[in-house]
């Protein structure tokens, strides 16, 4: 009977570990793979004519002659709708005053949703925003804004509740000039865009424009390097020297044990506080520079990752066996030379783990470098700006895209680009520890 | 005593010297005198001090907390204990091989050298002198010369405990102590151990830490009977094992208990 008990408890502890795995796994793929689809959708997708006349006009990239030349091709397919809305302009006009007032908003609708389509029409003056000064440069994009064009969207309310309703356009501008242009914009699409295939592997490293309506996330890229990096720069040589002396040079007493617990004590002080905290001190108090910078986000961060590299290096020490310790005082070498010539090279592997992963930890934080470091719009910063300017980064710069953008719905495929190159990067890192881990844990074992 | 101690000299003395870990007295006021250039063996059943004593000699015991001496250690006259003896320094003149063999996860050469380096700043050419002749000593020399770069952990236990020794005369030490050094090795290890130990006898003090009888009588010139902290018996391995003075060190060479 007992038995039998305690083969039920076995299964029920299997099941639930089962379960409680399984489940995480899928969960993560939940969110792991519409992260990733949509994120790959910023370096592949179907850039129109527009992206290329961007990449040109922007980045000085592409071939001038094959551009002109399709442009030309562009502008036949283009042609009819820019002539259409031009007659419609001077019949509007000619209108009775009802009819004129009818139609009048509706069709600066239509004109706005072609300018924003394929961009000004060749030979006005250019717009001021660099947003209005091409079209849709990617094809899903330039079809919904198609999809305005060709229809009104109303909402028919019942008391089943409200529904969303399509109204095309034509029927309204029936007999008038205008109706050419929902003819062609229906049927010469592709012709007006010419989407093609494009890969653009430099959306990683390109500077955006214009707050990310075009270009790359390379600013919050590099931001993101320059504050992981520079924390692991500091809280690396700190934390392996507190482990040491945790673990070889103290002598247990109320004074390392309150120490002890310091230590304990960061690992759980929630992230916003650490961000408040490098702002009063390092920023305030210390003025290590006048205002956000990526020093002081840095400095930050290194301290909230302070105690993971310090558990891990402890333990990482901790589980060098005694004998190597033992050989080498035997061979008269003090307590420093040991540390330095055969505790630490043994404990490397432990510690490169504890480190590569605080550095993903440090690239994936937000809150500290909120108050610290983040601004939402930035250039890349030159490294030796560092000091003193702040950065962009990924986290951060995910965030407020997301919400405080002007324009949330028509930069999705930033926002995943970010996320999945953050994600990645998290990813990379983490697969970079275990095969560093594998290739020093290989020396060490000859 | 017999003539041939008193020829050679004490190299090793103590005097009334206990070892306490915290309240527990591990060694119990030993008077013992360690002949230079011989081998000198400690006996006695387990958990009898015998390390612990060892272990005194070079201070290891200083790593262990809690762990104090008191009377007198002489080594050439000066004692271990002294307030000016820095222990690094000793542990330099006072070699250790443990019993599981310990070679550092380094290259072969880079443990043999790992004692030179630390104490001078000698010429590459002087140091591979050095690691050459200290793994001929060992007797290694001709197994691994071909791969002196290859890492030590990949040797096999026999070898790493030679190579353990190496590395320890390497620092040209004057004592050499020995805690059960063939104890995880087999028994054609073992015998190129012993071989060994009776090779470098006359040029270094050698104490040696056993539990095998046949290896005390083999290898060493005095032999040391410890018995729950205490020296019961202390005198020429021969006349130890032949004729005993003491019961208690009867009983155990005879395999009666321990
Ligand atoms: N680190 C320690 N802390 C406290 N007591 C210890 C410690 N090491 C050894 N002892 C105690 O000291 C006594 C002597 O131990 P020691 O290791 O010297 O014995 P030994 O003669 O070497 O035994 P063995 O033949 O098994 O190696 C034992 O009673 C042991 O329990
Ligand atoms: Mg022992």
């Amino acid at each position: 009977m007992r038995l039998k008990l305690r083969k039920l408890m076995d299964h029920a502890l299997t099941a639930g570990g089962y379960l409680a795995i399984g489940g995480m796994a899928l969960f993560l793929l939940w969110v792991l793979v519409p992260v990733f689809t949509k994120g790959f959708g910023a370096y592949v997708f179907r850039g129109t004519v527009e992206h290329r006349r961007m990449m040109l006009g922007e980045f000085n990239r592409g071939d001038l002659a094959r551009l002109r030349a399709e442009l030309a091709e562009v502008w036949r397919a283009r042609e009819p709708v820019y002539r259409a809305v031009a007659a419609f302009e001077r019949e509007l006009d000619a209108m009775p005053a009802a009819r004129r007032k009818a139609l009048r908003s509706a069709f600066r609708e239509v004109r706005e949703g072609v300018a924003v389509l394929l961009g000004p029409e060749p030979g006005v003056p250019l717009p001021a925003l660099t947003r209005r000064l091409y079209g849709q440069t990617r094809w899903e994009q330039a079809r919904e804004k198609a999809a305005d064009i060709l229809f009104e969207e109303t909402w028919e309310y019942s008391d089943a509740g409200s529904r969303r309703v399509l109204v095309p356009r034509a029927e309204q501008f029936e007999g008038t000039a205008l109706a050419p242009v929902f003819d062609s914009v229906e049927r010469d699409l592709a012709a007006m865009m010419r989407p093609r295939l494009t890969v653009y592997p430099r959306f990683l490293t390109d500077r955006s424009i214009d707050a990310h309506f075009f270009g790359g996330i390379g600013p919050e890229v590099l931001g993101t390097l320059y504050l992981s990096l520079g924390a692991m720069l500091v809280a690396v040589p700190l934390g392996i020297v507190a482990a040491v002396y945790f673990q070889e040079y103290a002598k247990e007493g109320p004074s390392v044990a309150f120490l002890r617990s310091c230590v304990n004590t960061l690992a759980g002080v929630p992230s916003v506080v650490f961000g408040l905290f490098g702002l009063a001190f390092f920023i305030n108090t210390l003025r290590v520079s006048p205002g956000k910078s990526v020093l002081a986000g840095a400095l930050t961060l290194a301290l909230l990752v302070l105690p993971t590299v310090i558990r891990a290096s402890e333990e990482a020490i901790a589980a060098v066996p005694r004998a190597f310790k033992e050989g080498a005082m035997a061979l008269g070498a003090g307590r420093f030379r040991t540390v330095a010539t055969v505790i630490l090279p043994a404990a490397l592997p432990g510690i490169l783990t504890g480190i590569v992963i605080s550095m993903g930890r440090a690239a994936g934080e937000t809150a500290p470098i909120i108050f610290t470091a983040a601004v939402s719009v930035g250039q890349m910063v030159k490294p030796s700006e560092v000091l003193s300017q702040p950065t962009p980064a990924l986290s951060w710069n995910l965030y407020n895209l997301c919400t405080e953008h002007e324009a949330v719905e028509e930069l999705r495929h930033v926002q995943f680009g970010m996320a999945a190159t953050l994600v990645l990067i998290v990813l990379a890192l983490n697969l970079a520890a275990i095969l560093l881990r594998a290739r020093v844990a290989r020396r060490l074992k000859g | 005593m017999n003539e041939e101690a008193k020829r050679e000299g004490v190299h090793l003395e103590a005097r009334g010297f206990s070892v306490f870990y915290g309240a527990h007295e591990a060694v119990c006021k030993v008077d013992v005198s360690v002949p230079c250039g011989l081998v000198t063996a400690i006996i006695g059943p387990s958990g009898c001090g015998k390390s612990t004593f060892l272990r005194a000699i070079n201070r290891m015991n200083d790593l262990i907390p809690g762990c104090r001496a008191a009377g007198e250690l002489l080594f050439d006259g000066q004692n271990v204990y002294g307030p000016e003896v820095d222990a690094a320094v000793l542990r330099r003149r006072v070699g250790m091989v443990f019993q599981k063999p310990n070679p550092f996860p380094k290259s072969i050469y880079d443990n043999v050298a790992y004692g030179p380096r630390l104490h001078d700043r000698c010429k590459r050419g002087e140091l591979d002198a050095i690691v050459e002749e200290s793994l001929v000593n060992a007797a290694l020399w001709d197994e691994v010369k071909d791969r002196l770069h290859m890492n030590a952990l990949g040797l096999s236990g026999g070898q790493a405990q030679r190579l353990c020794l190496a590395r320890a005369l390497a620092v040209k030490p004057e004592i050499l102590l020995m805690d059960e050094p063939t104890s995880a090795l087999d028994p054609k290890a073992t015998a190129r151990i012993e071989e060994l130990i009776v090779q470098l006898r006359g040029r270094y003090t050698i104490a040696i830490v056993t539990h095998n009888m046949q290896q005390a009588a083999r290898v060493s010139d005095r032999t040391a009977f410890f018995y729950e902290g205490n020296l019961v018996e202390f005198d020429a391995t021969e006349t130890l094992f032949t004729r005993p003075r003491e019961k208690q060190t009867e009983d155990y060479i005879t395999g009666r208990f321990g």
